[in-house]
């Protein structure tokens, strides 16, 4: 599904990770963990082709990165669904548009797809805020629109990067176990966080890997978290 | 019609119609929008007097070049005791000249009326060594001048004959030239007002810089976000364009009429089909803003991966 190969990446002269190997399966549940500045929010922008690795090989279901054009590169990340801390909305439409945003851009009729958008909106909890602006929304109901917009196509793969970080316990406690039916329903998951808390609560649910960035390398972190 | 046309006419009426949903992801920019249309109005107005520019100095061009090209003066400059018989020595030699359709002597009157602006309606003619001209209308072959020079020296030694290309060429020069000023006025107008929509255009995608992260981030290709900028860009400068130009249309109107009293402004302006013309402006216009937008966000959206 998504498969790296001795894969580096630099910032100019300065190398943030290399020589990584890795192969999400379909299914998997991940975290990545490690410092911050260890290179998390860039492994993460490598999976979904925002940005491309400066050695190696990375394969994004099955094609080389490098060869994909940008429409491809496009069409590929309707299948990776992405949620960032700072989720990013257009503040000039209502929350229930921005969660049906990726089925305008692929195309798709709004109309058809209503009840889809209504089941969505009950599930992350927000069926009652559809018609609000994104800047009325708290920090846990922007999370979950998030991860409502990164799962609206039925994505295979789910990035989530520290998508806690600006929210209380219970809430992310919430998320997290949006993130679990997720994956029990088939979806390949990776959470990059330093929230060990989130980590343990999810371990308790869910076969999960933890994966460690730093020193350069990824590494399976061991038993103890 | 063929396959390949309906296909384009297609994709020009759904570039029209729009895709709504494209269209609402890209919030309304007021400031880019005003200056839009505002530059694409001003350039319209300012293309629709070049285009009369243009227009008028061809019909010029081609009046005097019609009225000139087809006639010749002869001038017969003799004592007053031998004009008359040099006169008709000259219509003589006229009537068996090749190329000649019809020779007539202006009457006194109607050297009186060609003098007039310069020396005043009571000018005494016959008391001035005044030259006596025959107008000679010439076939459509034309006369040889130096055959009929030759001819005239020896039959009527006082007669100059004047075949006009010493005015001709310079005034169908400088019309030619005023011309060519026109169109050149009108290419830089459209050249400036892809120039103005390029920067509007740039300063949009820049404010709209998240807007764009967003819509690549759920998977959005190049060619739909620059559809949402282009669409709307285009259709901005058709608005403004068409808004000048019935400005511009309107000014024209508003010039001096024809008449002997207003010369060369009385011409500025439009004839019959000519009018149609300036019709053509909004939609060079929206091209303009077309080629300028598209290429203005493609070339911001592969500055992004």
């Amino acid at each position: 599904m998504i498969e790296l190969e001795q894969v580096a990446y630099s910032y100019g002269d300065s190398e943030l990770f290399s020589d990584v190997s890795l192969i999400l399966q379909p299914g998997s549940f991940h975290f990545l963990t490690g410092p911050s500045g260890s290179g998390k929010t860039t492994f993460l922008k490598l999976c979904y082709g925002e940005l491309l690795p400066t050695a190696g090989h990375l394969r994004l279901f099955e094609h080389d990165v490098r060869a994909l054009s940008r429409d491809a590169i496009a069409e590929m990340r309707r299948r990776v669904g992405v949620v960032h801390q700072d989720c990013e909305f257009l503040d000039h439409l209502p929350i229930a548009d921005n969660i049906a945003l990726p089925l305008s851009v692929a195309g798709q009729s709004l109309a058809g797809e209503q009840e889809n958008l209504s089941e969505l909106l009950q599930w992350v909890g927000l069926r009652n805020r559809a018609g609000a602006l994104p800047p009325e929304l708290s920090g846990g109901e922007r999370q979950r629109a998030a991860l409502a917009r990164a799962v609206i196509m039925s994505p295979d793969v789910i990035l989530a990067d520290e998508p806690t970080g600006n929210i209380d316990w219970e809430m992310s406690q919430r998320l997290l176990q949006l993130l679990v039916e997720l994956n029990k329903m088939g979806k390949t998951v990776m959470i990059a966080t330093h929230d060990l808390g989130l980590i343990r609560a999810a371990k308790a649910q869910v076969s999960a890997r933890v994966l460690r960035l730093s020193e350069r390398r990824v590494q399976l972190a061991g038993a103890d978290l | 019609m063929s396959r390949r046309q309906s296909i384009d006419i297609g994709r020009i009426t759904d570039f029209i119609i729009g895709d709504a949903q494209a269209e609402r992801a890209v919030p309304p920019t007021g400031f880019t929008a005003r200056l839009t249309v505002f530059a694409a109005a001003v350039m319209a107005f300012l293309a629709v007097f070049a285009l009369a520019l243009s227009v008028a100095s061809n019909r010029l061009a081609e009046r005097w070049s019609n009225e000139l090209d087809q006639s010749a003066t002869l001038r017969i400059s003799a004592p007053v005791g031998q004009m008359q018989a040099q006169t008709d020595a000259a219509l003589r030699v006229l009537e068996t000249t090749p190329g000649v359709a019809s020779a007539r002597v202006l009457s006194d009157e109607e050297q009186r009326k060609l003098l007039e602006p310069w020396f005043g309606p009571d000018i005494p003619l016959e008391s001035l060594p005044i030259p006596q001209l025959i107008e000679i209308v010439e076939t459509p072959e034309g006369l040889d001048a130096d055959a009929l020079r030759t001819r005239l020296v020896g039959e009527a030694p006082g007669a100059v004959l004047d075949d006009h290309s010493r005015w001709r060429k310079p005034l169908a020069a400088a019309a030619g030239r005023l011309s060519f000023l026109g169109w050149l006025s009108i290419g830089l107008i459209f050249l400036v007002m892809g120039a103005m929509i390029t920067l509007a255009a740039h300063a949009a995608l820049a404010a709209n810089a998240k807007v764009i992260s967003v819509m690549r981030l759920v998977g959005a290709k190049d060619s739909y976000i620059a559809n949402a900028f282009v669409r709307r860009f285009t259709l901005r400068a058709l608005a403004g364009a068409a808004i000048g130009t019935v400005l511009g249309l309107g000014a024209v109107l508003m010039l001096p009429s024809k008449g002997e009293e207003a010369g060369f402004l009385g011409d500025l302006g439009f004839s019959g089909a000519g009018w149609l013309w300036p019709l053509v402006i909004p939609i060079i216009a929206a091209l303009v803003a077309f080629v300028a937008t598209r290429s203005a966000s493609r070339r911001t959206l592969k500055e992004l991966r």
